[in-house]
């Protein structure tokens, strides 16, 4: 093809301007300095305050017998939810004292048990703040924006500048990371409540302040409790991957040196626990989040009684535990701790089905990856063939009928859409000039959502030119294409079948809450040692967990298309197929297209952690830069990925709103 | 047509002006203030026709009405007629644009934010439409709260709620929380709400309509059995025609923020202001409405048979002593003095005009 040889006379159009790659990220650094040469005392001493609590959390942590702190977590996860939280909150947690984890443990606990009220209280105080003042508002909604998308990896950065070495840095970051959904929580709970409500309030004479903590917080309490319950678990999570800074002995830290290790048995056994505290900390905070909810009335005298009985109970442990040091600490020699058996057994797998691992990886980086990556054409050069140019004139006539068929099924704009993904196979989505990705960024974001999401789209993609990483978000946006049309086309297939099968719904369902509620780092470890490091192990981390909210959004969006429709369609004769296709999807539409918004957030945050098991990404520019504690280089990376992130997520955003608006879905919830 | 049979009807236009709204507008958008001094006029016509075009909402055009004490007054219109707009300017719920609220001669527009809490905490009552129970706070606490707002101790503020309670009609059901009631109950909670602290207004939006038809004819026969004991100042809104012939004193009617027509229920029947109204009125059973008053004639002398009726009682009720009296009947007071007569010729042509004008 004369065009693409073109290129290798034309390299600026695909490996832009490195040196603008200089200025900014210097400017940055230098900015940096001065700020930690001034103000390093203030940032000490914000450091002093929150280091005390948390030294004195952990301190307690360790210091109560494990005994004590079980049954303790074992009644208050019964307050929760009943029995069955009860139990596994006790198995739990004998997990982490058999396996030898319980200091480890206890460490993170404390870390979390620090950040999860100060983002809660920062989040509550922000989101009244935001409530309040419509211009605060507006300020507040691009900060959550960018706190949500900016990589916790490169604010990890200027954080351990200003705050110097140790737990306090992960503890702000973990704060910064979780505040958001409190924030949005709160701000949605405080104006969604019922203008009836507020005014009987005021009809009652309430003054403001009665009217704002009697009546306007009680009522938008679930919706803010919804948001504790996410801040804890985003606080957990952030913890976990700000374990990287090291110095704290956390559980975090465990997983990550031994997977460095690549000691599988020992890596899968600590992730093992941050798996369980994340599930233990989910259902209690959603349990106590549901009470709100529904308001069970409880008479007070006989939870006071529990109250009394509970404490009773926790102190005769305690004297019990000083009477047998067993129940303090659990003797070295009683811990179970299988792991060389795990690696045995992995090496026994690996030796004898290792080929079938193998010839997944090759034919999915063969078939989707590398074509994607680099192009049909580059990858069969590389492999030492060249495809005839009759080859390539099939090719494109293949392409050409394929855009007529889909020009049928789904008009023109199936045909474009053919086409751009014929064109990215057969160049590779790292060698598209980016002239021409502006150009079709620009029109798709001027078509869904007018000049302003045009101009916003165009102004991003800008700065990543300018800051000289357009390769790796390349690199960055073609792993995070392949991982997101994955999780698109299966998660969307698994949502359908859940949407009309009942059965698998109620399976499918906890699986989801499982995998949404473990920290993003523990994905890593089953898929660095089944498939190694590379970007195929990066795909499959990224899918797992990016797929579940296309599940959800697409079970859900079918399951509330409005039954008259459904029976409408049933009564004019539609088979099961039909009524699929050509009623449930369209109409849900909106709500898949969310979900697709979702999964590309999800597979971006993921992105920076795969990094490390070995892509060459942006994810990977952050991790460099943190290693090299470069400002300047984080904060420009980090930003990229975040206006990767917002580019999408406007585009979308407007296409679904557009979409909904035609059809009327938003009317009938109004009406 | 105005007899007065005996001094146990007072109309209520004879009472004390409680609350009056003069010329109050309320617009909702930039707009120029020259309008509000403008009176009903074709020029006005146009004027807000203007505005709205230009993307100014007036929801409240120059409405002006008094309410009388122990009156109910009832607001009818449809949605998007500016009612609930109207009954929320007399609490500045929401703020006028422009117009005075008399309350026993006070401008409330005038008050202070501390000036208006105290009145909303000791005069003012409130229904609403979508109840605005507290989800949080158990039926007894829901009644009480009013007075927990104004620092009541808890025991006297409970024994209040559980009086009013009582007297709803909810007495064991203290302790439910309100997603736990049905409609029509979770209604009774927020009338025992808005009356706990007494008030002498008593401001009611659309307070059935969101209530089955059943429940909602049994609601309003308990309005008006608590009304005749407690005998409060009312304004009531509706969107039900029907509704607001069975509960009001007088009624006005609305259309685009305007008030269109105030009259009695039979004012409004037997004249309609316009096509507007009288397409209301064209379903509306007329022996329902009409009252003794309505069809009384002075005596001529010649009838035998005599009944005694109050001017408040209805045609429907007076209708059995036609049984044997085929031509009419004399119409005593209480005391046993004849005051007037109804014939049956008089009825049958109110009956007869009625239909011919909603023909």
């Amino acid at each position: 093809m004369p065009l693409f040889y073109f290129q290798h006379d034309l390299t600026w159009l695909t490996n832009t301007a490195v040196w603008l790659k200089g200025p900014i990220e210097r400017g940055l650094n230098l900015v940096m300095d001065m700020f930690v040469a001034n103000f390093s005392w203030a940032f000490g001493a914000i450091s002093w305050l929150l280091s005390w609590p948390l030294t004195e959390l952990q301190g307690m942590l360790q210091w109560l017998p494990w005994s004590v702190t079980l049954v303790a977590f074992t009644l208050v996860g019964f307050a929760a939810a009943g029995c069955r939280l009860a139990i596994f909150t006790a198995a739990s947690l004998f997990y982490m004292v058999a396996t030898g984890y319980w200091q480890e443990s206890m460490n993170t606990l404390a870390l979390v048990g620090v950040a999860a009220p100060l983002a809660a209280g920062v989040g509550f105080g922000m989101g009244v703040l935001g409530y309040r003042s419509g211009v605060a508002r507006r300020v507040l909604i691009i900060c959550l924006d960018l706190m949500q998308t900016v990589p916790a990896f490169s604010y990890l950065v200027p954080l351990l500048l200003l705050f110097g070495f140790g737990p306090v840095v992960g503890l702000i970051a973990s704060a910064i990371y979780a505040c958001p959904p409190m924030v949005r929580n709160v701000m949605h709970g405080l104006a969604s409540v019922p203008s009836a409500l507020v005014e009987s309030g005021e009809m009652s004479g309430a003054t403001r302040w009665q009217s704002f903590w009697w009546v306007r917080v009680p009522a938008a309490l679930p919706q803010i409790m919804v948001g504790v319950n996410q801040t804890i678990m985003a606080t957990l999570s952030m913890v976990i991957i700000a374990s990287v800074i090291g110095g704290f002995n956390d559980i975090g830290w465990e997983v990550l040196s031994t997977m460095r290790k690549a000691q599988f048995g020992q890596s899968l056994m600590s992730g093992m626990v941050i798996a369980l505290m994340a599930m233990i900390l989910d259902r209690i905070s959603a349990g106590f989040a549901s009470h709100v909810r529904s308001t069970v009335n409880t008479p007070t005298v006989s939870r006071s009684n529990a109250l009394a009985a509970s404490a009773l109970l926790l102190l005769a442990l305690f004297a019990a535990s000083m009477l047998f040091p067993a129940m303090r600490q659990w003797p070295s020699e009683w811990r179970v701790y299988p792991a060389a058996q795990i690696n045995d057994f992995l090496s026994y797998t690996v030796s004898r089905y290792g080929w079938v691992f193998a010839e997944i990886k090759q034919i999915v980086n063969f078939c989707i990856l590398l074509p994607l990556k680099i192009g049909w054409l580059r990858l069969f050069d590389a492999t030492g063939y060249t495809i005839s140019p009759v080859n390539q004139a099939a090719y494109w006539v293949a392409v050409l009928c394929a855009m007529l068929l889909a020009s049928f099924a789904w008009k023109g704009r199936g045909a474009v859409l053919v086409a751009l993904v014929a064109a990215a196979c057969f160049f590779g989505l790292t060698n598209i000039p980016w002239p021409v990705l502006f150009m079709v960024v620009g029109v798709a974001a001027w078509q869904a959502g007018g000049v302003g999401t045009a101009g916003f789209s165009l102004a991003g993609m800008s700065f990543i030119l300018m800051t000289g990483l357009w390769g790796p978000a390349m690199l960055s946006l073609y792993l995070c294409a392949a991982a997101v049309a994955l999780s698109f086309v299966v998660g969307g297939a698994l949502g359908a079948l859940a949407a009309s099968n009942d059965r698998f719904s109620a399976f499918i369902r906890p699986v989801n809450d499982t995998l949404q509620t473990i920290p993003q780092f523990v994905y890593l470890i089953p898929v660095i040692f089944l498939f190694q490091v590379g970007d195929f192990s990066a795909l499959i981390a990224i899918v797992a967990f990016s797929i579940v909210p296309m599940i959800r959004y697409t079970e859900h969006g079918i399951r509330s298309i409005d039954h008259e429709i459904s029976e409408a369609a049933i009564g004019m004769g539609c088979s099961t197929l039909q009524k699929r296709f050509q009623i449930d999807l369209p109409i849900a539409s909106p709500a898949i297209m969310l979900g697709l918004n979702q999964t590309i957030m999800y597979a971006l945050s993921m992105l920076v952690i795969a990094a490390l098991v070995g892509t060459r990404d942006l994810g990977q520019s952050v991790y460099i830069a943190l290693t090299n504690a470069d400002t300047g280089a984080a904060l420009t990376t980090g930003f990229s990925i975040a206006i990767i992130g917002m580019v999408a997520d406007r585009i979308i955003q407007a296409w679904a709103k557009k979409r909904q608006r035609q059809l009327g879905l938003q009317e009938i919830r109004s009406a | 047509m105005t007899y007065f049979l005996d001094d146990q009807v007072g109309s209520a236009k004879d009472r004390k002006v409680k609350l009056s709204c003069r010329n109050i507008w309320k617009c909702y958008g930039p707009m120029d203030s020259g309008i509000y001094q403008m009176r009903d006029t074709p020029e006005r016509a146009s004027a807000v026709a203007a505005l709205r075009s230009s993307g100014c909402v007036p929801a409240a055009i120059d409405v002006s009405f008094d309410v009388h004490a122990g009156e109910i007054f009832v607001i009818m219109g449809l949605s998007g007629s500016g009612k609930s707009t109207v009954i929320r300017c007399l609490s500045r719920l929401v703020e006028p644009s422009y117009g005075e609220i008399l309350f026993d001669g006070e401008d409330l527009l005038e008050a202070s934010p501390k000036r208006l809490i105290e009145i909303r905490r000791r005069r003012m009552g409130m229904v609403f439409q979508s109840f605005g129970l507290l989800p949080h706070l158990t039926v007894l606490e829901n009644v009480a709260f009013p007075l927990r707002v104004q620092g009541v101790d808890r025991q006297r503020r409970e024994s209040r709620a559980s009086e009013m309670i009582e007297l709803v009609g909810l007495k064991g059901r203290e302790c439910a929380f309100p997603a736990q009631l049905s409609g029509g109950q979770q209604q009774r909670v927020g009338i025992a709400r808005s009356l706990a602290v007494e008030p002498e207004l008593w401001f009611l939006d659309e307070p059935f309509s969101a209530l089955d038809p059943l429940i909602r004819r049994q609601m309003q026969n308990e309005f008006l059995r608590l009304q005749t004991l407690l005998k409060k100042t009312i304004v009531f809104i509706t969107h039900d025609f029907l509704e607001a012939i069975r509960l009001a004193d007088r009624i006005a009617i609305m259309k685009d923020g305007q008030i269109i027509q105030i009259g009695s229920a039979a004012e409004i029947v037997l004249k309609p202001a316009n096509d507007y109204v009288r397409e209301f009125t064209r379903d509306v059973p007329l022996a329902h409405v009409l009252t003794v008053a309505d069809v009384i004639e002075p005596y001529r002398g010649h009838l035998q048979a005599t009944q005694s009726c109050g001017a408040d009682m209805s045609l429907l009720d007076a209708m059995p002593s036609f049984a044997g009296n085929p031509e009419g009947f004399a119409v005593t007071n209480s005391s046993g003095a004849i005051v007037g007569e109804i014939t049956a010729s008089k009825v049958l042509t109110i009956f007869a005009e009625s239909q011919e004008r909603t023909r």
